[in-house]
């Protein structure tokens, strides 16, 4: 079972280095910030909270030269993303009318026995939804490596031998937040989560979405669009049963329990975890723990500290 | 709705009427009355405005159109305590001053006991705010928000001589990347009255608005380069344009390309848009000056003629200026029938159109409440993707 930490967003008060503390992390650290995309290699600011001791993988920079030197696995990336997006607009489509039957199931004006049972068959469409969602883009994602083997392509093999060294040197494994389809493309594209998996890992907002078993994209109020949670994709795996959600307390209304009920039973068993700054769940083995102020939302509407 | 909750559940009595209820009130009673209370005193969607103070006739003076310009104050008995309740509907912001007058002189005053302002170009109103509205945090100073920075250049040798010009550019901004193009008329005002680089800075920081650059202008006379100046719309298609996309690095695409103003400046962006078709996918025009007659002379004189000729002509052939607009306006300007016209006739055209109303009157407060809405949707940020 993989050892790590996950954060909350690390920009102001970062708290990278007693996560490394935490861990034991006693040498170089290999760095992703390829959520952060063309700013990739503008990790000062991280080096230096990690002690100076970070290696970036440049995982965004080595993607694009894999492209580049092969425009066939280019274009096959480029059709897989469309499929995929296509995928998710198909699937938002049909998530707005289960969470609106959701939520006017909430509001009817009822018995509140039969309003609780009608709601969780309700929140069961939902979750079924989701499940056969992921399972759909695993099927693209599988179909894209049956198809194109990127593993076996010269250009990838290239650069996995030079990211494989860089890791052999490290002790552990930082990955920053950013634009999580980007970071969890990149990821997947070398195929790191079973190779990070043995290296205690320290991730934090779009880097904590990406390591968890799924990757849900959030936000109550948005200024467009009904602020309706999805799942993107299936998520590296490598901490189950937690839903990381950074920057809980900008994206998500946790006043309204109404909101946060069908939010925390959508995801059960999982744990949805509030990571906003200097929040942290530590995981041991199988077991995790949180630090002070790190919330989950409960499914009876309510949040509740996890320390 | 909140609106049909208050109507149907008003205060069973209003502060005024209680104070008043119980016969004479003396100068003590009205001293814990206005020590007791702020002002003007919000109740469900009545708005009590005081006045204390020597004066023959106390008078609220505002710019709600279909309410009368000059509202008269009640003075209570033969004390100086005058007041006045307006029914002022949930999230209403209206701007007012008081015009007192003594002597047969009539003196225009900001609300001594109202604290909220709004600033214009000809000064500033005391600002009334109804139940429920609340200045958008993301107008405000985020400590956190990473600033963008403003350039300032000049522009020799266009139609309208030389023209100064404020570039706005996002914060982490790289010449690597490529960035939309927002084209502001009337910015100058739009940065001091409608806080225009702190709402940038927020909603590009907050994911909501993509990392864009934009290019300021500060008209010379904007009655005369405003509406329909074949001068103006040449200096921004043919000059600015062109100059943006060889300094900063553009995307040089109509969809990326956006003219944005405010009432004249809403015209000018429209018949700039309108002159150079296929130019600028993008359009946000609020409160637009769009008067037209369909028989017969406007009555809003000699300023409007140009605007009333250039938007006849537009409804008698708008052909497809753009391709996304935003448009808004305040359900208490004057303009509210013109621009409501103009939704019906821009969908026609097969532009993609997006029309908001809010309670408010023609003034920069309402524009800046607008940019949120209006930004995101022509140019929506990365929000529900980026988690940093």
């Amino acid at each position: 079972m993989t050892r790590g930490v996950l954060l909350g967003p690390q920009r102001l008060h970062p708290i990278v280095d007693k996560a490394a503390d935490m861990l034991g992390i006693d040498g170089r650290i290999a760095a992703v910030t390829a959520g952060w995309q063309e700013r990739e290699a503008e990790d000062q600011e991280l080096c230096a909270a990690l002690g100076n001791r970070a290696v970036n993988l440049m995982l965004h920079a080595r993607a694009e030269t894999a492209f580049r030197e092969d425009p066939e696995l280019f274009a096959a990336h480029r059709a897989k993303q469309d499929r995929l997006r296509q995928l998710q607009d198909l699937y938002r489509l049909r998530l707005a009318s289960h969470l609106k039957a959701a939520r006017r199931v909430q509001q009817a004006q009822a018995p509140r026995d039969l309003i609780e049972s009608e709601l969780e068959e309700a929140v069961q469409a939902i979750r079924l939804l989701d499940a056969h969602h992921v399972v759909k883009t695993q099927h693209i994602q599988r179909d894209f490596d049956r198809k194109v083997k990127p593993l076996e392509r010269p250009a990838v093999v290239k650069q996995l031998k030079e990211i494989e060294a860089i890791l052999a040197d490290c002790a552990g494994v930082a990955i920053a937040g950013g634009h999580v389809a980007v970071l969890y493309n990149r990821l997947r594209l070398f195929d790191l989560g079973p190779r990070l998996a043995d290296l205690p890992i320290i991730a934090w907002s779009a880097g904590a979405m990406v390591v968890a078993s799924r990757i849900v994209l959030f936000h109550d109020s948005p200024p467009q669009g009904r602020g309706n949670a999805e799942v993107l994709e299936g998520g590296l795996g490598l901490f189950p049963g937690v839903v990381p959600l950074p920057h809980a307390r900008r994206r998500l209304n946790l006043q309204d329990p109404g909101r946060i009920t069908v939010f925390a039973r959508r995801f059960a068993p999982a744990t949805c975890v509030a990571l906003d700054e200097r929040c942290f769940i530590h995981f041991d083995g199988p077991r995790w723990s949180a630090g002070a102020n790190t919330f989950q939302l409960r499914t009876d509407g309510h949040l509740v500290a996890l320390h | 709705m909140p609106a049909m909750n208050t109507r149907l559940n008003p205060p069973t009595k209003l502060a005024i009427q209680s104070l008043l209820a119980h016969g004479p009130v003396d100068a003590a009673a009205i001293d814990r009355f206005l020590r007791t209370h702020s002002f003007p005193l919000i109740e469900g969607r009545n708005a009590t405005f005081v006045y204390r103070g020597p004066g023959d006739q106390v008078n609220l003076r505002h710019w709600v159109f279909g309410l009368g310009s000059s509202q008269p104050f009640t003075r209570v008995g033969n004390s100086d305590f005058w007041f006045h309740t307006l029914e002022l509907p949930p999230q209403s912001r209206v701007e007012y001053k008081l015009e007192v007058i003594l002597g047969g002189v009539g003196t225009w005053i900001r609300d001594p006991l109202n604290p909220n302002l709004a600033h214009d170009p000809f000064g500033a109103n005391s600002v009334a705010h109804g139940q429920g509205y609340k200045t958008p945090a993301w107008t405000e100073h985020d400590p956190e928000a990473r600033p963008g920075t403003i350039v300032e250049t000049q522009l020799e040798g266009t139609p309208l001589g030389t023209q100064r010009v404020s570039i706005y550019l996002p914060a982490r901004f790289r010449e690597s990347r490529r960035y939309p193009l927002l084209i502001v008329h009337d910015g100058g005002d739009y940065m001091r009255y409608a806080a225009l680089k702190t709402v940038l800075d927020n909603l590009i920081h907050r994911l909501e608005v993509a990392p864009l650059v934009a290019a300021i202008t500060h008209p010379g006379d904007r009655i005369g380069e405003y509406p329909n100046n074949p001068s103006h719309a040449a200096f921004i298609a043919e000059h600015l344009l062109p100059f943006m996309e060889s300094r900063y690095p553009l995307y040089a695409a109509p969809a990326a390309r956006c003219l944005m103003g405010a009432s004249f400046g809403g015209v000018a962006s429209l018949s700039t848009a309108w002159r150079y078709p296929g130019t600028f996918g993008r359009l946000l025009l609020q409160s637009g000056s769009f008067a037209f007659t369909d028989i017969g002379e406007s009555k809003r004189g000699p300023v409007f003629a140009r605007v009333v000729e250039f938007v006849n002509a537009f409804r008698e052939s708008p052909g497809k200026p753009s391709d996304k607009v935003y448009l808004s306006c305040g359900t208490y300007e004057s303009l509210i029938y013109e621009n409501r016209s103009l939704v019906p006739l821009l969908q026609s055209t097969g532009m993609e159109v997006k029309y908001e109303e809010a309670r408010d009157g023609h003034n920069w407060e309402n524009w800046r409440d607008r940019l949120r809405s209006g930004l995101s949707w022509l140019f929506p940020g990365p929000l529900w993707m980026v988690y940093e």
